[in-house]
């Protein structure tokens, strides 16, 4: 076997697209592998499922953050920063009174030539009774200072820019008639809004009343754009549905596929061994099978039982096992069960169990190798379908649960091209590398195609 | 498809006696798969029947919405308001049992499964529970007739397409081989991997969002054009997308595979021969490769024709193509039984009539069923 695999392993060398699907493949493999370790099957289901106590910090429906290499205009990225985490310069000053003066400084560069689209504080103060009273300033590159707010800050307070009366109206003043983000970010009397670009300063003077008291927040200015996968109606990262489709896609396609070709071999083998009834069952079975509609059966399945995708594997390979292939298995194993190696077997003893298993069943893994490759990206593509068909598996973040959200939330019409792009790009590079790799296969073992 | 190459197992053809007319043997042939196609599908619609009730679950929804939908029915009617509580119980159980009886449901699931077979087999697909046919009726058979004829379109314009160009292409290439052209059609045929609702999500991408030149799904305009001319126009619009979404998911592999079928057939002996006597292209083609091919292509053109229909409820469901895949979908997600049975049972008839056709078709041009009168034997 081992010299079998390294003369397939030269023979598909000579083919570029079967090296392109093989590399391919496993880049895949090598980035399933690497999902897995970092976010835990566990961590990855809390995270998709999670709702806004995980994703408030990103924005909805924002494009990767890339696109901007390919945009003369840079959509501003978002900014996340925690005086918590060291985001902004903390300063604590306590008084003679008892009170304590806390500065937050939050200073960071704006370079992108479109506004951002929200933005946010979110304040989590430590005091016993009284809270702690907050003063916000504004400063622009150009030094103008802008108020932004004061007020007291309790638990869970959220400070969101654009919803605040008494900011708005003293923006309107001052700039223009405009939201926050864009009042705040704008050239003065630019008209259309043009951002000015710079170093922006956002200050939190805080004066806190009681012993131990303490301040932090944390700003948030919602770009346009965010990360590498973007984000979704939900704000929740792609990302973890892109990496965590892979693992999912191969598991399925893989599993799948061994399961229905192996299952299906060994099957058209026992028929053919023992001929009589047993084939006659199989043939009639595989007659009944091919009449059953099985994406309706799977769409039943999924809607009535359960939409685990464990499930739905099983009933994959259960509908598939006689499947049209039955039929070429078997006219193969017709011809080799006369071969005279057989006889030589059934001379010195060898039980029919072992002979199917151990002298008939190899014979024809040549032919099973290619069709098992090429299977695989039927079953990826099964699976994303039933996905989009609003039957993904319930708690798995999948490829095709990306393209399901996407749709249903009519991307294609809101021009949220990177919604389905990205999943689909990833279901084509993983559909084409197995059937590159299994085309080329398919010649290799099949001589009749070599040279064709 | 890809392995449509390798041996494809002819449709047996059971030994007809010894009566010697074609027209005879072709329809004893014809009779014989006929009777074993509807075995098959009476068999295949009876599991249908059973998958979809679950034995019996999907009665225990149905019985659940009754009991509630009786209950308020009770409670809210003012008539009955000053009626005792256990009184009211009492009537509340007896109309249970009175909707369960109308609806059927109180006899054993095995009674029912075989009286709902009956009823599927003669098209008697009853009443949907929720669902409603454009023309307002409850009756099952009215929806699916009604969103058969967009599905025929459909999906019988794209395969003929599919069909008719690939076999051309295919002939070509084989007569070309090593071409550039040819090596273009070799390298794009993993393509294929991909179903065509995938290509159908990028064809609206471009055609539909970006361009704006053709519509992003349905079948006509709304409202619908009143000139039959404007409302063919429409129609033919809103194919366009979906039928090349098709042709785009099968076209490479189905070329590919037909031309090296054509290429291994084209160096048989007989048409070295036919060669070798200077016979023109265009005659070896036809008589010597494509003739006795034939029984071969229509075999693995039903299989095709076979996993494009199961395709459909997804791909309408992306193309919003008011056929019968998209009707399945919308029934599963209302839970409505009679609708999700009937249109699996129409499934299973369509993919029955495709194989039935094509064995015709396949029983007038294989000559071991026309001439010998005895088939490759099963």
């Amino acid at each position: 076997m081992g010299t079998t695999l390294k003369d397939t392993l030269r023979e598909l060398r000579k083919y570029p697209s079967a090296l392109a699907g093989l590399s391919v493949i496993l880049a895949l493999v090598v980035f399933s592998a690497y999902t897995l370790i970092t976010i835990p099957y566990q961590e990855a289901i809390t995270l998709w499922r999670g709702g806004a106590e995980i994703w408030y910090r990103l924005p909805r429906n924002a494009p990767p953050a890339w696109i901007n290499r390919f945009r003369s205009e840079k959509l501003p990225d978002t900014l996340i920063l925690h005086s918590a985490e060291g985001g902004a310069e903390k300063a604590t000053q306590p008084m003679s009174s008892g009170q304590i003066m806390i500065d937050l400084t939050y200073t960071f560069d704006f370079t992108a030539d479109d506004f951002p689209r929200a933005l946010a504080l979110y304040f989590s103060p430590v005091y016993q009774e009284k809270a702690p009273f907050v003063s916000i300033t504004w400063t622009t590159p150009d030094g103008r200072e802008l108020r932004i707010g004061d007020f007291a800050v309790t638990r869970g307070t959220v400070f969101r820019f654009e919803q605040d009366e008494r900011l708005q109206r003293r923006l309107r003043r001052q700039v223009g008639d405009y939201p926050a983000h864009v009042a705040l970010f704008m050239q003065p009397e630019s008209d259309p809004p043009v951002p000015l670009k710079g170093t922006y300063t956002l200050k939190i003077s805080t004066v806190a009343f009681e012993e131990g008291s303490d301040l932090d927040a944390e700003f948030i200015s919602y770009g346009q754009v965010y990360g590498i996968a973007g984000t979704d109606h939900l704000r929740r990262d792609l990302k973890i549905a892109l990496m965590w489709g892979a693992p999912v896609a191969l598991a399925f396609g893989l599993l799948a596929a061994l399961g229905t070709t192996v299952t299906t071999m060994v099957i058209a083998a026992f028929g053919v061994w023992y001929s009589g009834w047993v084939d006659d069952l199989i043939q009639r079975v595989t007659e009944v099978n091919l009449m059953l509609p099985l994406l309706p059966i799977l769409i039943m399945v999924g809607t009535f039982y359960s939409r685990s995708i464990w499930i739905m594997l099983g009933v994959t390979i259960l509908l598939s096992i006689f499947g049209g292939s039955i039929k070429t298995y078997r006219a193969i194993f017709m011809q080799t069960r006369e071969s005279p190696y057989i006889e030589a077997a059934q001379a010195y003893g060898a039980g029919d169990v072992r002979i199917v298993l151990r002298y008939l069943v190899p014979r024809i893994i040549p032919v099973i190798i290619p069709q098992l490759v090429t299977l695989i990206p039927t079953y990826v593509f099964l699976e994303a379908s039933l996905a989009v068909l609003g039957l993904g598996d319930p708690v798995l973040p999948t490829w095709g649960k990306v393209i399901q959200d996407a749709q249903s939330n009519g991307a294609l019409y809101k021009g949220l091209y990177y919604w389905v792009l990205e999943p689909a790009g990833l279901l084509m590079l993983t559909g084409l590398g197995f059937a590159m790799v299994g085309f080329a296969l398919d010649r290799i073992f099949n001589p009749r195609l070599r040279g064709l | 498809m890809a392995q449509s190459t390798a041996a494809l197992e002819t449709p047996s053809a059971e030994t007809a006696g010894g009566t010697t007319s074609t027209l005879a043997r072709v329809t004893k042939y014809t009779l014989v798969r006929g009777v074993t196609l509807f075995i098959t599908v009476m068999i295949g619609v009876y599991l249908t029947v059973l998958i979809a009730n679950m034995g019996g679950y999907v009665d225990e929804i149905r019985r659940g919405e009754i009991r509630e939908r009786v209950s308020i029915a009770v409670m809210n009617d003012p008539a009955l308001r000053n009626l005792p509580g256990e009184e009211k119980r009492k009537l509340i159980e007896e109309r249970i049992r009175l909707e369960e009886k109308r609806l059927g449901l109180d006899q054993p699931f095995l009674v029912r499964s075989f009286r709902f077979l009956r009823n599927a087999i003669t098209l008697q697909l009853g009443r949907a529970q929720y669902m409603t046919s454009d023309s307002g009726s409850r009756q099952v058979r009215l929806i699916i007739l009604e969103r058969l004829p967009p599905t025929l379109l459909l999906f019988g314009t794209s395969n003929l397409l599919l069909f008719f160009i690939s076999l051309a292409v295919a002939l070509n290439l084989s007569r070309r081989y090593g071409s550039l052209l040819d090596r273009i059609f070799v390298a794009l045929s993993p393509t294929s991997a991909a179903p065509g609702w995938f290509y159908g999500i990028f064809l609206i991408l471009i055609f539909a969002a970006l361009l704006r030149w053709l519509p992003f799904g349905g079948m006509v305009d709304a409202p619908p054009p009143e000139a039959p001319l404007d409302y063919g126009r429409s129609v033919l619009e809103h194919m366009v997308l979906p039928v090349f979404a098709i042709l785009l998911s099968a076209i490479f592999v189905s070329v590919y595979s037909w031309r090296t079928f054509f290429l291994i057939y084209s160096s048989e002996d007989y048409v070295e021969m036919a060669r070798a006597k200077g016979l023109p292209d265009r005659l070896i083609e036809r008589r010597y490769i494509l003739r006795p091919t034939l029984p071969t292509i229509i075999t693995s053109f039903a299989l095709t024709l076979i996993t494009l229909w199961t395709g459909a409820p997804i791909f309408e469901t992306v193309f919003n193509w008011p056929g019968l895949g998209r009707t399945l979908f919308q029934a599963i997600g209302l839970f409505d039984t009679a609708v999700i049975v009937g249109s699996t049972v129409i499934f299973a008839y369509l993919l029955a009539v495709t194989v039935f056709l094509l064995d015709i078709i396949y029983a007038l041009v294989d000559p071991r069923v026309r001439i010998e009168g005895s088939g490759g034997g099963s």
